[in-house]
C-alpha cells in the first residue's frame, strides 16, 4: 500500500470529520436533554404555563443545538471541502 | 525488526491481562466507595441501626466488587495459561479479551453499588423493613451485574476459541472485545438508577414494594438492551466469515462497527436507567400511579434506546457491505471515522433523552391528570435531544457511501 502525501492528508481529514461530529455530538445531546427535563419538571408544578415553558424549551434548546450545528459544519468541510 | 507471533502473543496477553484489571478495578472502587459514603450518612440519621446498616453495606459490596473480580480472573488467565501463538489473530483475540473484561467491568460496578447505597438510606428511615431491603438490593444489584457477565463470557470465547488465521479475522476479533467491553458500560451503571429507587421507595412506602420491584425488574431489563446490542455486534464479528473481503478497507470495517455499537450503547444504557429511576422514584411516592408512569416509562425509554439503534444499524453496514479493494489510506480510514463518528455521537442524546423521560415519568407520578402535557414535552424535547445523533449518523453515512 502506497501511502501518499495527498492520500494522507485525505486520511486525516476523514478521521478529524468523525472526531468532529462524533464528540461534539455529546455536549448538544446532554444539554438539551437537561433543558428539556427542566421543563417537564417545571410543567409538573405549573401546568398552566405548559405552552410558555414548551417554547422556552425550544429556544433554549436551539441556542444549545449550536455546538452541534458548529460540528456538523466542520465535519462536511473536512468531508467536502478541504 | 522481526516480531516472531510467539512474542506478539505473548506481550499481547500482558497488554490484555493490564486493561483487564486496570479498567475492571474502577467501576467496583467507584461504587463501594460510594456505598460506603451512603451507610456513613445513613448510621449519621439513625445510629442504633448501625449494625444492620453495615451488614446491608457489606452484603451490597460484595455484589459490587464481583465486577471486578471477574476482571482479575481474566487478568489471572491472560498472565499465566499459555496460548497457542496460532497466528496474528490470537494475539488480537487476547487483546480483544482484556479489553471487553475490562471496560465491561466498569459499568457493573458502578451500578451495583447504587441499590447497595440506596438501602443504607432505606434502613435508616425504615428500620423495620431492612430484611426485605437487602433482598430487593440483592435482586437489583444482580441485574447489574449482567453486562459484566456478558462481556466476561466474551472473553472467554476469545481467550478459548480458535478462529480462523488470516489478518481480517484478527481485526474482527478486536472489534468484537470493543465492542462488548464499551457497549456493558451504560447498562451496567443504568440499571443500577431503578435498582436504588426501588430500595429507597420500598422504604418510604413498604405496601408499595411489590409493585416497585415489578416496575424495577421491567425497567432494567429494558435497560440491557443497548448491552445486547453490543454482544450480538461481537458475536457477529466473532462468527462471520471474511475469508473473500480484501484486507483494505475492510478491516477498518471491522473495527469501526465494533467501536460503533459499543460507544453508542453507553448514552442508551445510562438513560434507560435514569428513566427506570424516575419511574420507581415516582411509584413510590405514588403507588396508585403505577399503570401510567410504567406506561410513560417505557416510551421514554424506547426513544432513549434510538442512539444504539443507529449505532447497531451503522455497525451492521459496516459488517455487511462489501468495499471494493483499496490501496489507498482514505478508504480505510473513512470507514473507521464512520464509526467514531457513529459511537460518539450516540453517547449525549443517549444520556439527555434519559434525563429527560426520567423528569417526564416522576412528575407524571406525581400529577397524574396532566399526564398528556408532559407526554407531550418529553417527547418533543427529546426529539430535539436526539438532533446531533441523527447528525453524527448522516456524516457517518458520508464517510460509508459518498466520499
Amino acid at each position: 500500500m502506497a501511502i501518499e502525501g495527498a492520500d494522507l492528508v485525505k486520511a486525516a481529514a476523514f478521521i478529524g470529520a468523525g472526531i468532529a461530529m462524533g464528540l461534539g455530538a455529546i455536549g448538544p445531546g446532554v444539554g438539551e436533554g437537561i433543558t428539556a427535563a427542566k421543563a417537564c419538571e417545571a410543567i409538573g408544578r405549573n401546568p398552566k404555563e405548559a405552552g410558555l415553558l414548551t417554547r422556552t424549551m425550544l429556544v433554549g434548546q436551539a441556542v444549545a443545538e449550536s455546538t452541534g450545528i458548529y460540528s456538523l459544519v466542520i465535519a462536511l468541510l473536512l468531508l467536502f471541502v478541504v | 525488526m522481526e516480531l516472531d507471533i510467539q512474542i506478539a502473543v505473548k506481550a499481547a496477553a500482558y497488554i490484555g491481562g493490564g486493561i483487564a484489571i486496570g479498567f475492571g478495578a474502577i467501576g467496583a472502587a467507584v461504587g463501594e466507595g460510594y456505598t460506603a459514603a451512603q451507610a456513613n450518612a445513613a448510621i449519621a440519621e439513625r445510629p442504633e441501626s448501625a449494625g444492620n446498616i453495615v451488614k446491608t453495606m457489606l452484603v451490597g459490596q460484595a455484589v459490587a466488587e464481583s465486577a471486578s473480580i471477574f476482571a482479575l480472573v481474566i487478568a489471572i488467565m491472560l498472565l499465566f495459561r499459555e496460548f497457542p501463538a496460532t497466528g496474528w489473530q490470537k494475539a488480537a483475540a487476547l487483546l480483544g479479551a482484556g479489553i471487553s473484561m475490562g471496560f465491561g467491568a466498569i459499568g457493573s460496578g458502578i451500578g451495583s453499588g447504587i441499590p447497595a447505597a440506596k438501602s443504607c438510606l432505606g434502613i435508616a428511615r425504615q428500620p423495620s423493613m431492612s430484611g426485605r431491603l437487602t433482598v430487593t438490593m440483592l435482586i437489583g444489584s444482580a441485574v447489574c451485574q449482567t453486562p459484566a457477565i456478558l462481556a466476561m463470557i466474551v472473553a472467554l470465547m476469545l481467550l478459548f476459541m480458535e478462529f480462523g488465521s488470516d489478518p481480517l479475522t484478527a481485526a474482527a476479533l478486536l472489534g468484537a472485545g470493543i465492542s462488548m467491553g464499551f457497549g456493558a458500560i451504560g447498562s451496567g451503571i443504568g440499571s443500577g438508577f431503578p435498582a436504588g429507587e426501588a430500595c429507597f421507595g420500598s422504604a418510604r412506602q413498604p405496601e408499595a414494594s411489590g409493585a416497585l420491584t415489578t416496575n424495577m425488574l421491567i425497567g432494567s431489563a429494558v435497560c440491557q438492551t443497548p448491552a445486547i446490542f453490543a454482544m450480538v455486534v461481537a458475536l457477529i464479528l466473532m462468527f462471520m466469515k471474511f475469508t473473500d473481503a480484501p484486507l483494505a478497507p475492510t478491516w477498518a470495517a471491522l473495527i469501526g462497527a465494533g467501536i460503533s455499537t459499543g460507544l453508542a450503547a453507553i448514552g442508551a444504557g445510562i438513560g434507560g436507567g435514569m428513566a427506570a429511576g424516575g419511574s420507581c422514584d415516582g411509584i413510590a411516592r405514588q403507588p396508585q400511579s403505577v399503570g401510567q408512569v410504567t406506561t410513560a416509562m417505557l416510551v421514554g425509554q424506547a426513544v432513549t434506546q434510538t442512539p444504539s439503534i443507529f449505532g447497531l444499524l451503522i455497525s451492521f453496514i459496516l459488517i455487511f457491505k462489501s468495499f471494493p479493494e483499496s490501496s489507498t489510506l482514505r478508504e480505510p480510514m473513512a470507514l473507521l471515522a464512520a464509526g467514531i463518528s457513529m459511537g460518539f455521537g450516540g453517547i449525549g442524546p443517549g444520556y439527555g433523552n434519559g434525563v429527560t423521560a426520567q423528569s417526564a415519568v416522576k412528575w407524571v407520578a406525581r400529577n397524574l391528570e396532566i399526564t398528556g402535557d408532559l407526554m407531550r414535552t418529553m417527547l418533543v424535547g427529546q426529539a430535539v435531544a436526539q438532533s446531533t445523533a441523527i447528525y453524527a449518523m448522516v456524516v457517518s453515512l458520508v464517510l460509508i457511501f459518498v466520499v
